[in-house]
């Protein structure tokens, strides 16, 4: 059955690639995946999966594409209805430990995140953005439509284009996040379905959920941008990342090495390639192990390639899965690591945020970045999104660094309007070296209507992740004695490249309690009120303001008239 | 409503009133007690139910093994603590670092108003080591705490071994979805608030700490001296009497019934012979016991600070005694994990439960709806007197038609006036001065810190009795009939006010509060004899209340003392309360000195009015 399931799509690809040349002469299309592996320091073991396809074609011209090959059609009509010049969208259950692990090849919040830049020739952008969120909800079966204006925002620095195009006015950019959304199999489908071979071949096999969601974190995304073609640049291409990083829980009680293999894992082995792509490679990452003490893999490969990733450079260990020869006489590749864990040098930024204070009425939001560099300061931009139910006290604001006062030399800050749009607060900070930066907020908890809360309003409202963005020196350029293996006269100006890289650091979201009628008993309450307010009010203020007499029955006519008589005549009356 | 709009149906309902007045408070007065003596009546209460949906139908199967390798370890950190003398953060770190948990280390330093002679200190300094085990694809959002206390001593060993064997158990586990926070915390109270206030950055005692969880929804306390016990002990009240969130205690009981645990509250095991009058009065002292220990307003374990900050938490006691039914260590740990598995299901806070309730028995509650009644109509008398007092003032005496005019509005607003002031005043100087002047004291007199403290507290309350009762007549000349009326009408609605506001809050304390000043401010006034009225007046005084309250809560224990033993514990007893304000900002002393003592001298006043 495998084999003739093979056959079926290689067949299928072969027929496909000869229909397209033949008959439609559009742009090339090139398909490639990667996965890297890396263990961690603390044991576990960090995978990332990386499928991208590159298409050489415009969905921004006029005559709609209406022919795909490598490229998902969903997602390309998306692009071309909406104007969508990029768009990033994540989906993540759990929190990547940064002090654990290091940092991630791509960082993203729990929940779930989308950040689109649209064309700007787009009118309408929020009407555009209403209906992309919508539409994306229906193709990743997440509950983006819960996106709306007011978990919206337009960052104006912290989120530039990173694709091609020099339009970096912030009216085409929209940016939101759902804390709360929970990420399962029903996401992950749909995210398999974009690739070219799906899961029946190529490094997709590896992705079953049962065992992708038996693990520490799991985060897959979706990247579109348009990228240049070739060095001149004069057409682009659009590519399309799907990316997937899941870090396993290894932990073992036991002092003993941790043994792992990618059945272990992922419980199936590789047998092939994905047929249609140019290249397919599994990369480990050796550098900690370059005398083979830490940990052995097997089988062993040749092939080594070095990088310089997140300012460090690393060693790789490459499998290429075109070649035959990998998969060795059993025809199938099981890698086996078996190692240990091993202290980890501390990460240069990291980020932390917790809500301070206790009872309903107010409360403290602080965000702490630590710089463990330890001489160099970097700038970070840090950009917080509150929801409109969290009334920041903007004029409390205080940035304090090492028990001084720490001026941000960039504020952004977008008051929030009930029930419309959230507070938006963008600051550029410096972080002085081997430094913790504390920013605190206060904010007072409204008291929202009760048909605005949720079904589970104890359970507390969500604010989403800070994100905080920056430029930070990297280790290759801190180590400035390393001219072992490089000459001498290419390491006294640090090269631009390799001098800092970017990083996006994700906070936790808060979980905020906010005042919470006790929803049992609303129809109690309301009646009792009601009836106590009308029976009891009235009747109570009847009886304060209203002094009683008796009165005396009316007397009669004659008497009336007798009265007024003697009322004229002086006298007292009867 | 109509019946008081009526004139004359008006007026014969306030001369019924005012008629029948004394029969009508001494009849409240008996139900209002023989109503609250109902409540641990087993008929007259509800079983408990588990109300969180959460928590009441999923499975849990227990499958914590480990019990004796748990009690290893807490042998091990025994050994450790003897040698480091204290806590021993090292070993600590280190061990559950290798259980694979983030660890963390907070340090505080903490002087105190004036020593601690119960527990023999006074500047405090310690350290507490926390774990924090991440809950995998989590966000860090929420988390559950299980705490157990660095005793000194051989105290408390098997509950630290406890918690460190749940922690490895607990780690290789696929389905934790809050985070866990299993915390160490030394000096008991002292160390548990700073670490609240560290972990809330609420105030400055301690360090900040480097790490969290997230808002935390439930608390554990573990309290274990020994390998095997007989039964485990609930205990439910905290600070200023806040008590957690009944489906907790539900939680506790449903397991111990699961398990096979023997499971007590107050220390009483449950009985289930309730139509007997053993069996009646059994429940009756179970119910005193919390009554007691909730109008203390004291932290009753180390989960009584948890409560301020909205977490329900509660402090489970392993009791070693003579019973024949043995529990080992592996079956608590199997307790342990099914509470911690049911609360780690938790959708929402615990809250769909009472937070105010008695408990008879562990099965048994009282909820707010069935005990506030009992205070109401105790209640109700000091509405009823006020409400004579007010007839009285407002038909004028009869002398006014022969022209014997009343005293002009400025002395009775003065004769009013002053004793307000002066035994307030008297009050404010009970709440500052024994603290204030613990030093001058110490230099003078031949005591402690702590006595000079005490010993001022108790001058200074027998000082208050002889000042304020002449005072208004140093403005106001002689007291007249209309002016101690006018002063009892405020006293009482006073009072009422007070005590109404503290039983919302403390049912206990109201309660008992109620129980000696309602007959006090009820039956005062200048006619009475005077040597007796002044005799049942002291009697029945906040102090004099709280020394038999000390006597009557041993009693209740079963641990009767002489009259020599009680007087040193009542001292002791005050000290305690005015370090409870000082450190952990229980309201009771301010409440009883500024409040309700104050309150107590109107009435003082009264009785020598002339």
């Amino acid at each position: 059955a495998m084999a003739e399931q093979k056959f079926r799509v290689r067949a299928r690809a072969l027929v496909c690639v000869f229909v397209c040349v033949v008959m439609c002469g559009c742009g090339r299309d090139d398909f490639q995946e990667e996965l890297v592996i890396r263990p961690l320091h603390s044991g576990d073991i960090y995978t990332s999966f990386q499928f991208r396809t590159l298409w050489e074609t415009d969905f921004t011209r006029e005559n709609k594409v209406s022919h795909y090959r490598l490229f998902p059609k969903s997602l390309g009509q998306v692009i071309s209805k909406f104007s969508v010049r990029e768009l990033h969208i994540s989906f993540t259950q759990g929190y990547w430990r940064t002090m654990q692990w290091g940092q991630p090849y791509l960082p993203s919040p729990p929940g779930a995140e989308l950040w689109v830049w649209f064309q700007d020739s787009l009118t309408d952008v929020d009407g555009t953005w209403k209906e992309l969120t919508n539409v994306l909800s229906g193709i990743f079966c997440a509950s983006l439509n819960f996106i709306d204006s007011t978990n919206t925002v337009q960052p104006s620095a912290s989120f530039k284009p990173l694709g091609i195009g020099n339009v970096t006015d912030h009216r085409f950019l929209r940016y939101a996040t759902l804390p709360r959304e929970i990420v399962c199999t029903e996401n992950l489908t749909p995210w398999k379905k974009l690739l070219p071979c799906g899961s029946k071949a190529g490094l997709a096999v590896l992705l079953k959920s049962e065992k992708l969601f038996h693990s520490s974190f799991h985060s897959q995304a979706v990247h579109i941008r348009p990228v240049c073609k070739d060095d001149q640049c004069k057409t682009t291409s659009w590519e399309l990342r799907q990316t997937l990083n899941v870090v396993f829980d290894l932990h073992n009680s036991g002092q003993g090495k941790n043994e792992w293999s990618l059945f272990k894992m992922f419980s199936r082995t590789l047998t092939e390639a994905c047929p249609v792509a140019s290249s397919s490679k599994i990369y480990i990452d050796i550098t900690d192990n370059s005398q083979g003490e830490q940990f052995e893999l097997s089988p062993a490969t040749p092939l080594l390639s070095q990088a310089v990733v997140l300012g460090d450079r690393r060693t790789f260990s490459v499998y290429d899965l075109t070649q035959q020869i990998t998969f060795g006489t059993m025809r199938s590749l099981n890698l086996l690591i078996r190692g240990k864990s091993s202290d980890m040098l501390r990460p240069l930024l990291h980020a932390e945020r917790y809500v301070a204070g206790y009872g309903l009425q107010t409360g403290e939001i602080h965000t702490l970045m630590y710089n463990n560099h330890p001489y160099r300061s970097f700038p970070v931009l840090l950009l917080d999104s509150v929801p409109w139910y969290l009334r920041l006290y903007i004029h409390t604001l205080t940035v304090t660094s090492k028990g001084k006062d720490n001026k941000p030399s960039y504020i952004h800050y977008q008051p929030s309007k009930d029930r419309v749009r959230p507070h938006l607060l963008e600051m550029l900070v410096q972080l002085p070296p081997n430094s913790v930066t504390e920013v605190t907020l206060q904010f007072e908890r409204a008291l929202l209507k009760w048909t605005e809360y949720t079904p589970d309003p104890n359970h507390g409202f969500y604010v989403g992740s800070s994100v905080i963005s920056s430029l930070v020196p990297s280790i290759v350029a801190m180590d400035t004695n390393n001219s072992r293996e490089r000459p001498l006269f290419s390491s006294f100006f640090p090269s631009k490249e390799e001098s800092s890289y970017f990083v996006r650091v994700y906070t936790e979201p808060l979980l905020v309690n906010l005042p919470t009628p006790d929803f049992s008993m609303p129809y109690n309450v309301i009646c009792l009120t009601c009836t106590v307010v009308a029976v009891g009010y009235g009747s109570l203020y009847n009886l304060l303001t209203r002094s009683f007499q008796i009165e005396e029955p009316s007397p009669g006519l004659a008497k009336r008239i007798a009265n007024i008589i003697r009322k004229m005549r002086g006298v007292p009356p009867l | 409503m109509g019946l008081l709009s009526d004139p004359n149906r008006r007026r014969a309902l306030i001369s019924l009133l005012t008629r029948l007045n004394t029969p009508i408070c001494i009849v409240c007065y008996m139900a209002g007690v023989a109503w609250f003596m109902g409540l641990a009546f087993e008929p007259f209460t509800l079983r408990t139910y588990m109300s969180e949906n959460a928590m009441g139908s999923t499975m849990v199967e227990e499958r914590f093994p480990a019990g004796e390798r748990a009690l290893a370890t807490g042998r091990e950190f025994s050994a450790h603590k003897k040698r480091t003398g204290g806590m021993p953060v090292e070993w600590l770190m280190k061990t559950m670092q290798a259980k694979g948990l983030e660890v963390f280390t907070q340090r505080f330093s903490r002087t105190l108003p004036f020593p601690d002679e119960n527990k023999e200190r006074y500047m405090v300094r310690g350290t507490n080591v926390y774990g924090i085990l991440r809950a995998p694809r989590a966000p860090r959002t929420e988390a559950l705490v299980l705490s157990a206390p660095c005793s000194p001593g051989d105290n408390n060993n098997q509950a630290v071994g406890l918690l460190l064997g749940l922690a490895e158990y607990f780690r290789n586990q696929i389905y934790w979805a809050k985070d866990i926070i299993f915390l160490v915390n030394e000096h008991d109270l002292i160390g548990m608030q700073a670490w609240l206030e560290g972990y809330h950055h609420t105030n400055t005692t301690g360090t900040f700490c480097h790490s969290r969880g997230g808002s935390i929804q439930a608390a554990l306390s573990l309290e274990l001296s020994s390998d095997i016990i007989t039964s485990l002990d609930l205990v439910l009240e905290g600070l200023n009497g806040q008590l957690p969130n009944l489906d907790l205690a539900n939680l506790f009981y449903a397991f111990c019934q699961k398990i096979g645990v023997l499971c007590t509250i107050q220390g009483k095991l449950q009985r289930n012979d309730w139509d007997s009058v053993s069996g009646y009065s059994h429940a009756v002292q179970t119910m005193m016991l919390m009554v007691m220990k909730q109008a203390s307003g004291r932290p009753w374990g180390d989960h009584g600070l948890f409560l301020r900050y909205h977490i329900e938490a509660a402090t489970i006691k392993g009791v070693n005694s003579f019973r024949q039914y043995k529990t080992d260590a592996t079956t608590i740990g199997r307790l342990l994990e099914g509470m911690y598995r049911k609360l780690n299901n938790l959708l929402e806070r615990l809250h769909q439960s009472y937070f105010f309730y008695l408990m008879p028995s562990l099965s048994h509650f009282v909820s707010i709806g069935y005990y506030m009644p009992a205070f109401g109509l105790l209640a109700v008398i000091l509405l009823l007197r006020a409400l004579d007092l007010w007839v009285q003032l407002s038909t004028p005496p009869q002398r006014t038609e022969d022209g014997v005019t009343d005293i002009e509005p400025v002395r009775g607003v003065l004769s009013l006036l002053t004793p307000l002031v002066i035994s307030h005043l008297t009050g404010v100087a009970l709440y500052m001065l024994p603290i204030r002047f613990q030093e001058m004291a110490v230099e003078h007199f031949p005591v402690s810190e702590t006595e000079a403290v005490v010993l001022t507290a108790i001058a200074v309350y027998t000082a208050g009795l002889a000042l304020p009762h002449n005072t208004h007549r140093l403005l106001s000349g002689e007291g007249t009939e209309q002016g101690w009326r006018v002063l009892k009408l405020v006293a009482v609605l006073y009072l009422a006010v007070l005590l109404g506001c503290t039983a919302l809050i403390n049912f206990s304390l109201g309660f008992i509060l109620a129980l000696t000043l309602v007959p006090v401010a009820a039956f005062v006034t200048p006619h009475v004899p005077k040597v007796l009225s002044a005799f049942i007046l002291v009697i029945l005084s906040p102090a004099c209340t709280l020394l038999f309250s000390v006597f009557f809560f041993q009693e209740l224990q079963e641990m009767p003392i002489s009259f020599q033993d009680g007087w040193l514990l009542f001292l002791s007893v005050i000290s305690q309360g005015i370090l409870d304000h000082s450190l952990y900002g229980s309201l009771v002393y301010p409440l009883i000195t500024l409040l309700v003592y104050p309150c107590w001298l109107l009435f003082w006043n009264i009785l020598f009015w002339n």
